[in-house]
């Protein structure tokens, strides 16, 4: 995956020299360790700023919403899944696209190698099997496998659904993995201890929003909790409110969210945020055999009616 | 400035003593991370945490606040009318907060009390804290206040200073709130000068270990209208998704909402931080947004804090190079690097 980069260059620089796209979104090397930076090129010189590695978490399929431009895009699998549903949704348009494929090796969880670390992070670095980290007085190789992004570990998408050209040769999808473990394990719980469940997994919520913004499907003009004539929602940090938000927007991605993992990877305070939405993409898989962002020519089931709909809650 | 020192043997037994006086609050783990929390009887700071994720300026100036409370009720007296929330402004004492977060409340206090407005909420909280500070002999990489207008061992601000130098404390007392706390923790007054010089060294070798700088000295004299429409602002604000994490975790930052909520026929009256990152925070009641694109509030986070407040007060930038938001913003917009392209940018 460290070796896409010069191809994803090769192909920007085509672009944009034969003026086939106006920019081309990227990711260009971040100043902290693990993180890199959401961002355009417009000039062929420019196209030297691009990086490829395990830190390009950030879903860039958000950066399409309601653009105007000709863009060439850098899609991992989840981001081309919700570069499919933006087109879907009419937030983008297919022909505006030059989509540059990625396939995917998943990406590192920042929060998870930081919470190993003896001390602060001061560098970090990957092989295709590794990930190096040092810090003041220690320094450590993990398999990357082991660290990367929860949802990249289950992922089963991992080459682009959809693309114009691909930076690389198809990674092999991985196919023995257990996708919803951690969901069948809080169905498994009591009413009450789903409830206090929640109620710890939020309690360090500042709603700073983080989660919402990183995510490509909450472009609404105004999200419900900005309302503000009338206003739904509280403004405190009143647990309720705090709750209604979380649990609002996960049912408004019901079966749009890919598990791109955008919300968990941007939540300052890593929260485990995932865990609202992947029930739901559960339930979507389970009630309507449907994985978002797939094709372009079905329609989400939520978005539909079809009298052979499952209706087994209706008692 | 007396300067004493405590043998950590009597640490824990001082607070424990200082606690029937004041409310404590130091950094204690939660989830993985640390923050400012009231400590509970015989809870301990950990003062071995880099820095806390959060800031400590919740002590003061909490992210939810009520002001007032009132009655819907036609049937009572006081119907509609607003009345005053009773609140527990007895002494407090912040254990273990870094000298740039100190420095922090003096910006903020600007804000907070001007010759026209003075804000009682802030005002009486603030001064019924008394700040306990920690030098930071190990700074996060991130760290730049030494080019920020405070450093790792910064003294103004705080009430009293701890060195951390082996077995012992070694503590500057600044002003006399922070007197009053040495004895009410009833810690022996012993003066150690070689453990003064021991403590001069480790400022020096901590200053140097600040390797991140900022240049800020040209922000003053740039034409404000030039900055504001300089090109690098839509390369600076693409990346960012206007979520509120730079301004939450900033210990700088002062500006709030207020709310008002009612749940039958009571109501309060609240205030809750805000963030210029959100759309809301500029709506007008006409529907009107001055600031509707992300690329606006993006350049009024940092044309705030390095160019207005610069100009407004002549007094550094409102900034004190603790690095949370660099470290916590989910797409990395670097404050230092947008420092930078302002400082040098020619119209």
């Amino acid at each position: 995956m460290l070796t896409y980069i010069d191809k994803i260059k090769e192909i920007s620089r085509r672009l944009l020299k034969e003026s086939k796209v106006d920019l081309v979104v990227g990711f260009r090397k971040g100043t902290v360790p693990m993180m890199n930076e959401p961002c355009f090129v417009k000039t062929v010189e420019d196209v030297d700023h691009l990086v490829w590695d395990g830190n390009c978490g950030i879903n860039l399929a958000n950066y399409l919403t309601n653009r105007k431009e000709k863009i060439g895009i850098i899609a991992k699998g989840c981001d081309s899944r919700n570069i499919v549903t933006h087109i879907i949704e009419n937030k983008i348009k297919r022909d505006q696209l030059v989509i540059i494929g990625v396939p995917c090796n998943g990406m590192i969880d920042r929060h998870k190698i930081e919470a190993m670390a003896e001390s602060e992070i001061k560098e970090v670095s990957e092989t295709e099997d590794t990930i190096q980290v040092e810090g003041d007085g220690f320094e450590k190789t993990l398999d990357r496998k082991a660290m990367l992004q929860q949802n990249c570990v289950i992922c089963v998408h991992r080459n682009p659904v959809i693309y114009d050209e691909l930076a690389a040769d198809a990674v092999k999808e991985q196919t023995e993995v257990d996708r919803y473990a951690d969901v069948r394990q809080i169905e498994a719980l009591s009413p009450q201890a789903k409830w206090d469940f929640f109620e710890n997994l939020l309690s360090t919520c500042i709603r700073c929003y983080a989660c919402r913004n990183a995510c490509p499907l909450c472009y609404c003009p105004t999200c419900f909790v900005d309302e503000s004539r009338p206003q739904w929602v509280g403004k405190s940090q009143d647990p309720i409110d705090i709750r209604t938000f979380h649990f609002l927007r996960a049912y408004h991605c019901a079966g749009r969210c890919t598990d791109c993992g955008a919300c968990e990877r941007a939540c300052p305070m890593g929260i485990k945020v995932r865990l609202f939405t992947k029930k739901l993409e559960k339930d979507c898989l389970e009630l309507f055999d449907w994985e978002a962002g797939l094709t372009l020519e079905k329609r989400p089931p939520l978005d539909t009616y079809r009298p052979d709909d499952p209706d087994g809650f209706i008692k | 400035m007396k300067v004493i020192k405590i043998d950590k043997k009597n640490w824990a037994e001082g607070l424990e003593r200082s606690s029937r006086t004041y409310r404590l609050f130091g950094p204690l783990e939660q989830d993985g991370f640390h923050v400012f929390k009231a400590l509970g009887d015989g809870e301990l700071p950990n003062l071995d945490v880099q820095n806390t994720r959060l800031s400590p300026r919740s002590v003061v100036y909490p992210q939810s606040e009520k002001m007032f409370e009132f009655t819907l009720d036609e049937k009572q007296e006081d119907h509609h009318i607003l009345k005053e929330v009773s609140k527990d402004y007895s002494p407090r004492a912040v254990i273990g907060i870094r000298p740039c977060d100190a420095k922090a409340f003096l910006l903020v206090k600007r804000n907070f009390e001007t010759p026209e407005y003075k804000d009682p909420y802030w005002l009486k909280s603030y001064e019924a804290t008394t700040l306990v500070g920690h030098a930071c002999s190990g700074p996060c990489s991130t760290c730049f206040c030494t080019t920020a207008g405070c450093g790792p061992f910064y003294e103004e601000g705080l009430d009293i200073l701890l060195v951390d130098v082996e077995n012992y404390f070694l503590a500057k007392i600044l002003t006399e709130k922070g007197e009053r706390f040495i004895v009410a923790a009833g810690w022996e007054i012993e003066i150690d000068l070689p453990l003064i010089d021991q403590a001069d060294t480790m400022k020096a070798a901590a200053e140097a270990k600040i390797t991140t700088r900022v240049s800020t000295d040209r922000l003053r004299d740039k034409n404000t209208t030039d900055l504001f429409e300089a090109s690098f602002w839509e390369d600076v604000a693409f990346s960012c998704i206007n979520c509120g994490t730079c301004t939450y975790v900033c210990p700088t930052c002062w500006c709030f909402d207020i709310q008002d909520e009612t749940y039958g026929l009571s109501g309060i009256r609240m205030r809750n931080w805000d963030s210029c990152m959100y759309s809301l925070f500029t709506l007008h009641g006409s529907g009107h947004n001055p600031r509707d694109a992300k690329v606006q509030r993006v350049r009024q986070r940092f044309m705030h804090k390095l160019k207005y407040y610069v100009d407004r007060y002549d007094n550094g930038i409102q900034c004190v190079g603790c690095g949370r938001c660099v470290r916590f913003c989910p797409v990395n917009i670097d404050i230092r690097r947008v420092c930078d392209l302002m400082n040098s940018f020619e119209s």
